[in-house]
């Protein structure tokens, strides 16, 4: 009978790992699904969105400022600005994604929260790769089984009897967490929580999100940011 | 909801992971641009947070998604996990309707 031990034990660890997140991950997708179909989008469009953008926060975030009756242009906005600090993950990953030009477009597509962390968390080059493809590979077939299921499912229920529109700010209550770890990300946290609410009577739906995010500014205050207190 | 938006979303989402991966790839950028890119989820998610929770339309309103976002923050505070988060501040606002 042949071991298992062919695959080394601190590689079987990673992969073990990356299933736990996206099994977590996938029942964070059925809720994407039910909220994306009761704010207006087809199962096919709740499905795409999960496919072709694979980025958690900008999908919900999409769906939210739509099924608050928001327009395309600042849903998209919103969505997009959200999508941004992928970009920043990419940086970080560079070195790790080495390759053909083919292979890192398709590495691009998996660079999102969960692969940059799991993967920045080694130095062996070897496991960062590990780490970060099997994750990708996990988290991608989960997230779009879970959304495909909740779409289904959310298009069968009432959304509201079920507490589902709740589910907008509490997922986004877990997802800030990690951002609230330095001072000047608590900062931002907090100037938009009250730029959007304040804002939202006088200007058109979607637009005091945009707005918000003038909370990154704090980023650029020079003094605090190499001695920053956690 | 517009293919328009699924689709300018899935090319723009794209876009942005492929310019930190390939296209520039092993540069950096200017610190300050980074620190600032950072903490857009931060100022974003915060805004997100009070707009899902104390606003339907353009209206400001308090309602049993409050209670969602309280027990949702409790639940976090005591670092209970993702889904454990979801489906207790979910419940709390289901139970909050029903008995409003």
């Amino acid at each position: 009978m042949k071991k298992c031990g062919s695959i080394p034990a601190d590689v079987r660890q990673i992969v073990g790992s990356a299933l736990a997140i996206s099994v977590a991950v996938g029942v964070f997708a059925v809720s994407f699904g039910v909220v994306s179909v009761a704010s207006g989008a087809s199962v096919m469009q709740t499905c795409a969105l999960s496919l072709f953008v694979f980025t958690g926060a900008s999908q919900f975030s999409a769906v939210s400022v739509i099924g608050a009756g928001g327009s395309v242009a600042s849903a998209l906005g919103g969505s997009l600005l959200l999508a941004a600090r992928n970009s920043v993950y990419g940086l970080s990953l560079a070195p790790t994604l080495q390759g053909s030009l083919g292979k890192r477009l398709l590495a691009a597509h998996f660079v999102i929260d969960e692969t940059t962390a799991l993967a920045s968390a080694h130095d062996d080059l070897r496991l960062r790769r590990w780490a970060f493809w099997s994750c990708a590979i996990c988290l991608y077939v989960f997230w779009n089984i879970g959304t495909l299921i909740g779409a289904l499912v959310g298009n069968s229920i009432d959304p509201e009897t079920y507490g589902l529109d709740a589910a907008f700010p509490v997922v986004f209550t877990a997802m800030i967490v990690p951002h609230l770890r330095t001072r000047n990300g608590r900062r931002a946290a907090l100037f938009g929580a009250i730029a959007s609410a304040s804002l939202a009577p006088f200007l058109p739906i979607g637009l005091p999100i945009l707005v918000a995010t003038l909370g990154i500014l704090f980023g650029v205050s020079p003094s605090k940011s190499g001695a920053e207190i956690k | 909801m517009s293919w328009w938006l699924v689709v300018s979303l899935a090319v723009g989402a794209y876009g942005f992971k492929a310019l930190g991966v390939v296209a520039l790839g092993g540069r950096q950028l200017p610190t300050v641009v980074q620190q600032c890119l950072v903490l857009i989820p931060a100022a974003l998610l915060g805004a997100l947070i009070t707009k899902d929770t104390f606003t339907t339309a353009q209206d400001f309103s308090v309602d049993a998604r409050l209670a969602g976002l309280l027990v949702a923050v409790g639940a976090t505070w005591k670092k209970a996990p993702l889904v454990l988060v979801i489906v207790l501040g979910v419940g709390a606002t289901a139970l909050a309707r029903a008995l409003g």
